[in-house]
C-alpha cells in the first residue's frame, strides 16, 4: 500500500483545474443568466487551455490514489490535444449557437465535464478510474448531441447514442468483471504481473478481453460496431459533431493503447486478432459507406470509421512487433494530424450558411470557387489532405499509422489500408470537383473571423508550416517521449 | 444435510450471464418500446453487479464489490440522462415506438 500524501495531487493538477472550476462557472451560469453565457464560455476556453497545458508546465510523471492515476509523458500529450482541440471547438461554436438561438452556458459547463472524463480516462491505471472516466465522458457526450432539444433529429441522435452507448458500457463492464474475477484484481500493473505469470490463458480472461475491446470500439466507432457514428454525426448540432469527431476519438484510442501496453502486454496473441479485424472492417465499411453519402456531416462520419480503422492498424503493429513504441508513436502522429483536419473540415462545414439558415448537404458546397475562394481553397487543401495527396501532410499521417504495420509483417493489411484509402479518395475528390467544377448554387454569408481563422489556420498547417523543422522536430520528441514512457 | 446443490461461484456466474445475454437481447430483439430498451440495459448492468458481488465473495476481497456500489451510482445517473433526453424526444416525436426511430437512415 502507497500511503497518501497531499504532494500526490500534483499529478492530477489539470484535472482538480477542471472539477474545481467548473462548480463555480456553473454559478456564474445561473446567477447571471444571459451576460453568463459569454463569460462562461470564454473562461471555460481558459480552463480548457490551463488542463492542456498543465501536464507540460508542471512536468510530474508518477501515480496518485495506489496507482489508481497515472500521469506519464502518454498521458501529458495525449491530455494536451485533448484540451487543445476542445477548447477550439468550444471557441468557433459560439456563432452557430448564436444563430440557432440556442446559446446557453450548458454547452460550456458539459464540455468541461465531458473532457474531465476524457482526462481521467487516458490517466487510469485501474479498472475502477477507467469505468468512472468513460462514464463521465460519456454521459456528458449523450446530453450533449441532443442540445438541441427543438429538433427530432437532434433528439434521436441523442437517444441513439445513449441506448447504444449504454450498450457498450454495460459490454466494457461485463469484460471488467470477468477479467476482476479471472485476475483477482482491479489494478492494471497487478493485472500485468498477475498474467506475465501464467504459462496458458485463462479463457475467462480472453473473453473479458474481448469484451472490453467491443465496448471500447464503440466508443471509437470502429465497425461492426459502428451504426451509432453517421446518424449521431448527422443529427447532433454541427459544433457537438465537430467535438465528437476528435476529442473523444483520441481519449478511447489512448486507452485502449494503455490497455495493450500495460495489462494485456503480456496476452497479445489474444488482441491482436481482435484488433486486426476491426481495422479491416473499419476501412472497408468507411469507405464503401461514404460513397453514397449526400449530408456532409454523415460523409463525415463514414470517413472517421475509415480513419479509426488506419490508427487500429497501427496499434495492431503494438502487439505484432518486437519493442511496439513504433505503432504507438505511428498511432499518435496519425491522430494529431486528423485532429488538425477534421477541426479545420467542421470549421468549413459551419461556414455552410445562407440568409435562411446552416446547410449541409455536398450539393450546397457547388461552385463555391465563383463565390468564396479563400474557403474553396481551405476545403481544397483539406480535403487533399484526408485523400492523402502528396504535398499535403495527410498522407505522413497515413504513412506513419501503416509503416510500423509493415515493419511488423501485417503486410496484407497494409495494403487492405491503401485500397480503402484509394476508394476514399473518390469522395473527398468528388468534395472538390464540386467545389470547383459545378455550378454555383449559392453564396454563403459571411462568416465570423473565428471560424475562418481556425479553418484557414488547420489548411496552413496541413500545407508547409508543419513540416518546419521547429515545429515538426519538437513534435517528434514529443511524441517520441510519449511512446516509449508506455513500455 | 447436503443433498448436492451447494450454490458456488458458478452458479452465480450463469446466472449472471443469462441476464446479460438477457438484457442484450431486450435491445435488439425489442421492436416496442423504448422504455424497455432501458429496462434492458439495466438488466445488463445488474448482471456485471452480480458477477462482481459474487467474485469478490468468492476471493474474499472486498475491491469487487466497491465496484459493484460505482457501477449502482452510475447506473443511477445513466438511467437519469436517458429518460430526459426520451422525454425531449417524446416531445418532438409524439411515441416512442422502436420502428418510428428512423430519421436518419443509410
Amino acid at each position: 500500500m502507497q500511503e497518501f500524501s497531499f504532494g500526490q495531487l500534483s499529478f492530477l493538477t489539470g484535472e482538480l483545474v477542471l472539477a474545481l472550476s467548473v462548480g463555480e462557472l456553473l454559478l456564474i451560469g445561473v446567477f447571471m443568466k444571459k451576460r453568463g453565457v459569454s463569460i462562461v464560455r470564454y473562461a471555460s476556453i481558459a480552463v480548457l487551455l490551463i488542463f492542456a497545458f498543465s501536464g507540460f508546465i508542471l512536468n510530474g510523471t508518477g501515480s496518485a490514489f495506489n496507482g489508481a492515476f497515472i500521469s506519464d509523458d502518454f498521458s501529458q500529450y495525449v491530455k494536451a490535444l485533448i484540451g487543445v482541440t476542445a477548447a477550439i471547438t468550444l471557441w468557433f461554436s459560439r456563432d452557430w449557437f448564436k444563430r440557432e438561438n440556442l446559446d446557453q452556458y450548458e454547452y460550456s459547463i458539459l464540455m468541461i465535464f465531458a473532457v474531465l472524463g476524457m482526462g481521467i480516462m487516458v490517466s487510469s491505471g485501474n479498472l475502477l478510474t477507467m469505468y468512472v472516466g468513460l462514464e463521465m465522458q460519456a454521459l456528458a457526450l449523450y446530453v450533449m448531441a441532443a442540445f438541441n432539444r427543438d429538433s427530432l433529429r437532434a433528439s434521436e441522435a441523442g437517444l441513439k447514442y445513449f441506448v447504444l452507448g449504454a450498450l457498450s458500457s454495460g459490454m466494457l463492464l461485463y469484460g471488467m468483471s470477468l477479467i476482476y474475477g479471472f485476475t483477482g484484481t482491479l489494478s492494471f500493473a497487478q493485472i500485468a504481473s498477475v498474467l506475465s505469470g501464467q504459462e496458458s490463458v485463462n479463457a475467462g480472461i480472453v473473453a473479458g478481453l474481448v469484451f472490453m475491446l467491443a465496448g471500447l470500439a464503440f466508443k471509437i466507432s470502429a465497425a461492426p460496431f459502428h451504426m451509432w457514428t453517421p446518424d449521431v454525426y448527422e443529427g447532433a448540432p454541427t459544433p457537438v459533431t465537430a467535438f465528437f469527431a476528435g476529442a473523444p476519438k483520441l481519449a478511447a484510442l489512448a486507452l485502449i493503447t494503455r490497455l495493450i501496453t500495460g495489462p494485456f502486454a503480456e496476452i497479445q496473441h489474444s488482441w491482436v486478432q481482435v484488433l486486426v479485424v476491426l481495422a479491416v472492417m473499419s476501412m472497408i465499411i468507411g469507405a464503401f459507406g461514404a460513397l453514397t453519402q449526400t449530408n456532409i456531416k454523415r460523409l463525415m462520419g463514414y470517413s472517421s470509421i475509415a480513419n479509426m480503422g488506419y490508427a487500429l492498424v497501427a496499434l495492431a503493429s503494438v502487439g505484432a512487433a518486437a519493442g511496439g513504441a513504433a505503432g504507438v508513436s505511428g498511432m499518435l502522429i496519425f491522430m494529431s494530424i486528423y485532429l488538425v483536419t477534421v477541426v479545420g473540415v467542421f470549421a468549413v462545414i459551419l461556414q455552410m450558411r445562407t440568409r435562411d439558415g446552416a446547410l449541409e448537404s455536398i450539393a450546397d458546397l457547388a461552385g463555391l470557387s465563383k463565390s468564396n475562394l479563400p474557403l474553396s481553397l481551405t476545403m481544397t487543401a483539406l480535403m487533399f489532405s484526408l485523400a492523402g495527396i502528396p504535398i499535403f501532410i495527410g498522407i505522413f499521417g497515413k504513412w506513419s499509422a501503416l509503416a510500423p504495420a509493415f515493419d511488423a509483417g501485417l503486410t496484407w493489411l497494409v495494403v487492405i489500408a491503401l485500397l480503402s484509402s484509394v476508394v476514399g479518395a473518390f469522395y473527398y475528390l468528388r468534395i472538390i470537383k464540386t467545389i470547383w467544377f459545378d455550378d454555383q448554387a449559392h453564396t454563403f454569408v459571411q462568416a465570423p473571423r473565428s471560424l475562418t481563422f481556425i479553418s484557414s489556420a488547420s489548411a496552413l498547417l496541413l500545407f508547409p508550416i508543419l513540416f518546419l523543422p521547429f515545429i515538426a522536430a519538437p513534435a517528434r520528441a514529443l511524441i517520441e517521449a510519449a511512446s516509449a514512457s508506455l513500455f | 444435510m447436503s443433498i448436492g446443490l451447494e450454490i458456488g461461484l458458478a452458479h452465480y456466474l450463469v446466472v449472471a450471464a443469462m441476464l446479460f445475454t438477457i438484457g442484450v437481447f431486450g435491445i435488439f430483439v425489442n421492436r416496442k418500446n423504448v422504455i424497455i430498451i432501458m429496462m434492458s440495459i439495466e438488466l445488463i448492468l445488474l448482471a456485471v453487479n452480480i458477477n462482481f458481488v459474487a467474485f469478490s465473495a468468492h476471493m474474499g476481497d472486498i475491491s469487487g464489490q466497491v465496484f459493484a456500489m460505482f457501477i449502482l451510482t452510475v447506473a443511477a445517473a445513466e438511467a437519469a440522462i436517458g429518460l430526459a433526453i426520451l422525454v425531449v424526444y417524446f416531445r418532438n416525436r409524439g411515441n416512442i415506438a422502436v420502428e418510428d426511430i428512423n430519421m436518419m437512415k443509410g
